[in-house]
């Protein structure tokens, strides 16, 4: 199952090129970039690993790319994502984000239904890839 | 994005009009400001302008389809202190900018401190820092050589020097390297890394300036500070010159402008301690030759 998130959810995922103008635009807006990556999709899983700063200076977005081939490196099986924050209304808020890298395999959520008190249902997903540990769940 | 792509193939280009592009680029500007503002260097600017024929020549092969590796720019330029490197660095990443091998033309200059950490693991990250933000414009390299430290085996330069290698290498596209400083430590530099000599396609000499540019150059800096010389005052600068380049550290252009900003001093002085009663513009910008011949240099001492 192809995990989804964030800005350009719906469309396929982008090239290099592509990559690189989208960030253009952040930094053209004036925006820090930063990547981050993760191994664990859960979708309340807001709080990613940073792959080194956010990049506050650098007016071009090879940088970017740049770095995110470096992260490629280590984490070429993980999920990278690239976001942008922009400081602008006083607090960090993120303006964008979007998945660059993923693994090969995505296999998807376990769902889980709990009957509680009243016969309601309580619904849970799980990843499956979750079940290994930490560091070992995409190859 | 990918209908863009297919209408770019199939517009066929038969030929270009090399004139219209260097009209189109801005590059004739540059070229003629260069021409304008700095004056000697004329083995420097019979250079660039060579460089920028090349590229332009080069993009309009491009686009008749005729293949060709986006050429090596990473530069190096050599010369004595004050001969305008620096200003020359700054004229070219504008150039490669209008000639759209750099994406935004702006110039980072670092010196071996910007590079090189204190301690094991520091420099890798300090040097990736700078690269970045180098990318997409130029990074000016100020005396590169001190990167190299021979005397020293565990000197974290070297690691500096590998990872700009390959970034020079990798990254072509994305950012020039112009490497600056003296002549002979420069070469010796090279020397020591074959590699770096073979990555860089362009080994520019800045000659020293002669007495005469030194002058003009004088007059140009003054101009530029809405001052003004007399005749009395053009003639105690000319011989300022001619004594003070037989001196040690003598920095061509800089010396110069550091000889103008005493005699701004010395200038001030003067007219605050002469003036009584209202004074105009024209005696407020008038550099007088006893500002210069009050000098150090002229009863033998040595203006640093």
């Amino acid at each position: 199952m192809r995990v989804t998130q964030g800005t350009f959810s719906f469309l396929p995922d982008f090239t290099d090129q592509q990559i690189h103008e989208q960030v253009q635009y952040c930094i053209d807006n004036g925006w820090a970039v930063s990547i981050e990556y993760t191994d664990d999709p859960h979708p309340r899983n807001t709080y990613w690993e940073m792959w080194g700063h956010p990049m506050f200076d650098n007016p071009d977005a090879a940088a970017v790319v740049y770095e995110l081939n470096e992260c490629r490196k280590v984490y070429g099986s993980y999920y990278i994502r690239i976001i942008a924050f922009d400081s602008s209304p006083g607090w960090e808020s993120i303006r964008l984000s979007f998945i660059v890298n993923r693994p090969s395999e995505e296999p998807g959520f376990k769902l889980s239904r709990t009957e509680v008190k009243g016969r309601n249902i309580q619904y849970s997903i799980t990843p499956y890839s979750s079940d290994k540990p930490q560091g070992s769940r995409y190859k | 994005m990918e209908n863009e792509g297919q209408e770019k193939e199939s517009e066929i280009v038969t030929e270009v009009n090399l004139k219209e592009d260097f009209q189109a680029s801005g590059v004739a500007d540059i070229l003629a400001e260069l021409d304008n503002s700095l004056i000697g260097l004329t083995p420097v600017k019979t250079r660039i302008k060579e460089t920028a024929s090349l590229l332009l020549v080069d993009k309009a092969r491009e686009k008749l389809g005729l293949v060709n590796e986006s050429p090596t720019l990473h530069m190096s330029f050599s010369g004595n202190p004050g001969t305008g490197k620096t200003t020359v660095a700054l004229k070219m990443a504008n150039l490669l900018f209008r000639l759209g091998y750099v994406r935004k033309g702006h110039l980072v200059t670092v010196t071996r401190d910007d590079l090189v950490g204190q301690y094991i693991g520091h420099t890798a990250p300090k040097t990736k820092e700078v690269l970045k933000k180098a990318m997409g414009g130029v990074l000016f390299i100020d005396e590169a050589y001190y990167l190299y430290r021979p005397e020293n085996e565990r000197d974290y330069g070297q690691e500096a020097i590998e990872i700009l290698l390959q970034v020079m290498e990798n990254n072509r596209d994305d950012l020039v390297v112009i490497l600056a400083g003296y002549k002979d430590k420069m070469d010796k530099f090279f020397e020591s890394n074959p590699g770096f000599r073979s990555r860089i396609a362009h080994h520019i000499d800045f000659p020293d300036y002669s007495n005469n540019e030194l002058l003009q150059i004088a007059e140009v800096m003054v101009a530029s500070m809405n001052y003004q010389f007399n005749e009395e005052s053009k003639k105690a600068m000319a011989e300022y010159i001619k004594i003070r380049k037989k001196q040690p550290h003598f920095a061509n252009a800089r010396s110069i402008r550091n000889a103008i900003d005493r005699a701004r001093l010395r200038q001030a002085n003067r007219v605050f301690n002469n003036s009584e009663g209202p004074i105009g513009a024209s005696f407020l910008s008038q550099i007088e030759d006893i500002d210069i011949r009050q000098s150090r240099v002229f009863s033998g001492g040595i203006d640093k």
